[in-house]
């Protein structure tokens, strides 16, 4: 009965057909580690230094501290790319494609990696055009923000590709890659937990249930620890 | 090439809350049960424990807690003049996938329907006048007395924590006193609640409503169930909807029924093997069983006595379509049944913010909250107020986890350093109340088959045709205005209004209470399913879930949908495994 797919990318214990019967099927040591931070790259040295650009003024560093760029975001973004996100191997991804109305969400031809790529391309040729030939990262912070309004007011477009889906796919990796659990290669040295004051992957809180609106000062702790408790 | 094999009495089709429910019931007569899941094998040591659940981007962004949107997605549009595109991935809503089904990575909030609820079209009728013509709102054909015992179960299954407001008709202080009469006291206390809970408490007695604590699968203490499953005291560390609770804590099919379950020998699970169409006979009357594909894609032919539909509500509805069973609801004629009543739930609420007060909701539990339900159901009088039904009102404190939550006042930028002083200032210092609206039926909403996109296999995918109403507008708006007179008396700075405003939108998460399309009623000319979730058609066929509700309440559905489950499983082991035919006649 049980076969294993011979063609599939991962293999993995459980994606298995098979019958379970007579007792809970048990085997130690299979918790399924997350896919974590593989390094990889998809982004060329000019995507990477506009991308750069790009989260650090979605997350300045500025009087509140380190922000975006210093939290590891770009690395996040670029291995995200790289993987199984990038590709949309998660999301449903045959045509025909439309653009679709606001309330039908992300309607891209291009997964997520795809997007990125035509866009960026799209954003650096446009300043090309109007900054006397210089690429979004060469361009004042000023300038960038201006830029980065005009996208998320809708007046700005761009050709082959839809600058606001864009827009909305580069916010919502620069926040993953702010607050995400360390493990996963953003949120360097738990920067984005500590300036919002989370706890991270704590699961006992029961000391803390009496606060009574008072604040609650401790550490925060990632899937696999932290820095201090790590011997070098 | 579709291998025969040898029959079963009984398959059910997905093995989440329903399937272990009905599995646990029909194996006690000595019934041969298999269950057909189309995702893994999951338990809590194995795949969701504390070093692995706290993962939010793994879980919940990258979605490797729910189905699949790449094999099967649906389509959708806000109305018939649109033309409906697929949910490329999962936003409002998150069907699961795998052993537990979306009980793995529910809140836990577990209520139970007012008794006017189950008959909220004749009484609303009765105390208003008619409703709209538009309004497809009907009675469930069973009642709030038939199904106590039934709740009372699942809440003594699942350790539910809570405080009875209504025992035996008496009324009790500190419990909600609009519920129907219940037959006993919660099995476990309410949780510990939390500074927003004390806050809320506070504002709605200043107001003169009736605050309790909300009714919780996370539990508030240690607790063995009827069934002798251990569960573990809930230790509030933020990770339930959207995760599995790797600390024994939540109620799931894996925490209350399957280590007893899993060890019958009459008990058969398949998992990765997905169900693609329920075989019937020649007459179309009788199912002979169903036709399911394992993961190399080889087809075989399960026969089965009885087949039980125990999927989500929108796969359940979908393989009726692709059965053949039944008329798939038309709006431009009204004829036809499957499909019909496609109802959600109407969410708003507002963010609270506080100056010097810390509401830490990082300590926080899926069904931790005070909650008031006197603008709910028919619990208040709607004359002149344009609208039918309610929702509860709760403070929740979930979660606070970083990557879903940031709330800021408002005029905050979206990005940039005034964005980011005002996600920390307010972080740890801000909760919510929220209104849990009801969603009632309209013609116009409705689910069918896609005509243009497929699902893996090929098959057509389910097109989703869904906006608020009018009566939900209405509805919400009045809501929303309760939620601020109780947002603004809490004490904090200021607050957030979030009304439910403009079309229905699918990619904010909403919530993943997706009802109707396989609707109970009196008779086979108003419903899909018989008051025993039996097939009108097809009597050796039973729908379980959250489909067969006519109208959605304003209440979280699981409490009605396990209530139902047992119910059902009662009426097929006292009559019909003895007399197999029409539980109802037509």
């Amino acid at each position: 009965m049980a076969a294993l797919l011979g063609s599939a990318p991962v293999i993995v214990p459980s994606a298995l057909s098979k019958t379970l019967s007579g007792s809970i099927p048990w085997i130690a040591g299979t918790s399924p580690a997350p896919r974590g931070f593989g390094g990889q790259r998809f982004f060329t040295a000019a995507e990477r230094r506009c991308v750069d650009a790009l989260v650090a003024r979605l997350i300045p560093a500025d009087e509140l501290g380190p922000g975006a760029r210093e939290a590891g975001v770009v690395d996040f973004i670029d291995d995200q790319l790289a993987g199984p996100f990038g590709r949309g191997e998660r999301w449903y991804m045959m045509g025909p494609f439309a653009d679709g109305l606001e309330t039908q969400g992300y309607q891209s031809e291009q997964p997520p990696a795809g997007l990125y790529r035509a866009a960026l391309a799209e954003l650096d040729a446009h300043c090309r055009a109007h900054f006397q030939d210089r690429l979004f990262a060469d361009l004042s912070e000023a300038e960038q923000d201006a830029i980065l309004g005009r996208i998320e007011g809708e007046d700005l477009e761009f050709a082959g590709v839809s600058a606001s889906a864009f827009f909305a796919l580069l916010q919502e990796t620069t926040i993953e890659g702010f607050f995400c659990d360390p493990v996963h290669g953003g949120n360097r040295d738990m920067i984005g937990w500590r300036l919002v004051g989370f706890p991270g992957a704590r699961y006992d809180y029961r000391d803390y249930l009496n606060h009574n609106g008072a604040a609650i000062s401790i550490e925060p702790v990632g899937l696999s620890g932290r820095a201090a408790w790590n011997v070098d | 090439m579709t291998r025969k094999l040898p029959p079963v009495d009984v398959v059910l089709v997905g093995f989440g809350w329903t399937g272990a429910i009905l599995a646990q019931e029909l194996t006690q007569d000595g019934l041969q049960v298999l269950a057909i899941e189309r995702g893994a094998w999951r338990d809590t040591p194995s795949h969701f424990p504390t070093t692995v659940a706290q993962d939010e981007l793994r879980w919940y962004w990258r979605k490797e807690m729910f189905q699949s949107t790449a094999r099967e997605t649906l389509t959708f549009r806000n109305s018939r003049g649109e033309t409906a595109l697929p949910m490329r991935r999962w936003g409002s809503f998150l069907p699961g996938e795998g052993v537990g089904g979306g009980g793995v990575h529910w809140n836990g909030q577990t209520w139970r329907f007012l008794p006017s609820d189950f008959v909220a079209a004749s009484h609303n009728a009765g105390r208003y006048g008619p409703l709209g013509p538009e309004m497809t709102v009907q009675d469930y054909g069973v009642t709030y007395d038939e199904l106590e015992p039934h709740y009372d179960r699942f809440e003594k299954l699942c350790g539910i924590g809570g405080r009875a407001g209504n025992l035996n008709g008496e009324i009790r202080a500190g419990g909600n006193p609009f519920e129907g009469p219940r037959s006993a006291e919660y099995p476990n206390p309410p949780m510990h609640m939390t500074f927003a809970q004390h806050r809320f408490e506070a504002a709605t007695g200043e107001l003169g409503l009736k605050p309790f604590p909300g009714p919780s699968a996370n539990m508030s203490q240690p607790y063995v169930n009827p069934l002798g499953c251990q569960l573990a005291p809930c230790t509030y560390c933020g990770f339930c909807e959207k995760y599995g609770c790797g600390n024994y804590s939540k109620a799931s099919a894996q925490t209350t029924i399957l280590p007893v379950l899993m060890r019958k020998p009459n008990f058969s699970v398949k998992t990765h093997n997905e169900v693609l169409q329920v075989k019937l006979d020649s007459t179309g009357r009788r199912a002979t069983g169903v036709i399911h594909v394992d993961q190399n894609g080889e087809e075989y032919e399960q026969p089965a006595d009885l087949v039980i539909l125990c999927a989500y509500q929108l796969s359940n509805t979908r393989l009726m379509m692709l059965s053949g069973i039944g008329e798939i609801y038309d709006p431009a004629t009204g004829d036809g049944l499957v499909g019909k009543n496609y109802c959600y739930q109407v969410m708003s609420g507002a963010d609270v913010f506080f100056d010097d007060k810390y509401t830490n909701e990082f300590v926080g539990a899926g069904a931790l909250g005070m909650c008031v339900d006197d603008y709910n159901g028919d619990n208040f009088d709607h004359s002149g107020l344009g609208f039918i039904g309610g929702g509860y009102i709760a403070c929740w404190t979930t979660h606070s986890r970083p990557i879903e939550r940031q709330r800021t006042p408002e005029g905050t930028p979206t990005w940039g350093s005034a964005w980011k002083k005002a996600v920390a200032e307010n972080f740890l210092k801000s909760t919510n109340v929220g209104a849990h609206g009801a969603s009632m039926a309209h013609a116009g909403n409705h689910l069918d088959l896609d005509p243009t996109y497929t699902d893996v296999y090929g098959r057509p995918l389910m097109r989703m045709t869904f906006d608020f109403t009018a009566n939900d507008r209405a509805m919400s708006v009045f809501l929303t205005e309760r939620v601020r007179e109780i947002a603004e008396r809490m004490g904090g700075r200021e607050i957030r209004l979030n009304p439910r405003e403009g079309p229905y939108d699918s990619m904010p998460y909403q919530t993943t209470h997706n009802t109707g399309g396989t609707i109970m009623g009196t008779n086979p000319s108003n419903s899909v399913v018989n008051r025993y979730l039996q097939s009108w058609d097809v009597p050796n066929l039973f729908v379980m879930g959250a489909g067969v509700f006519p109208q959605n309440a304003g209440y979280n559905p699981t409490g009605t949908v396990a209530a139902l489950a047992y119910w059902s499983a009662d009426a097929i082991r006292a009559r019909y495994l003895r007399n197999p035919g029409p539980l109802v006649q037509a």
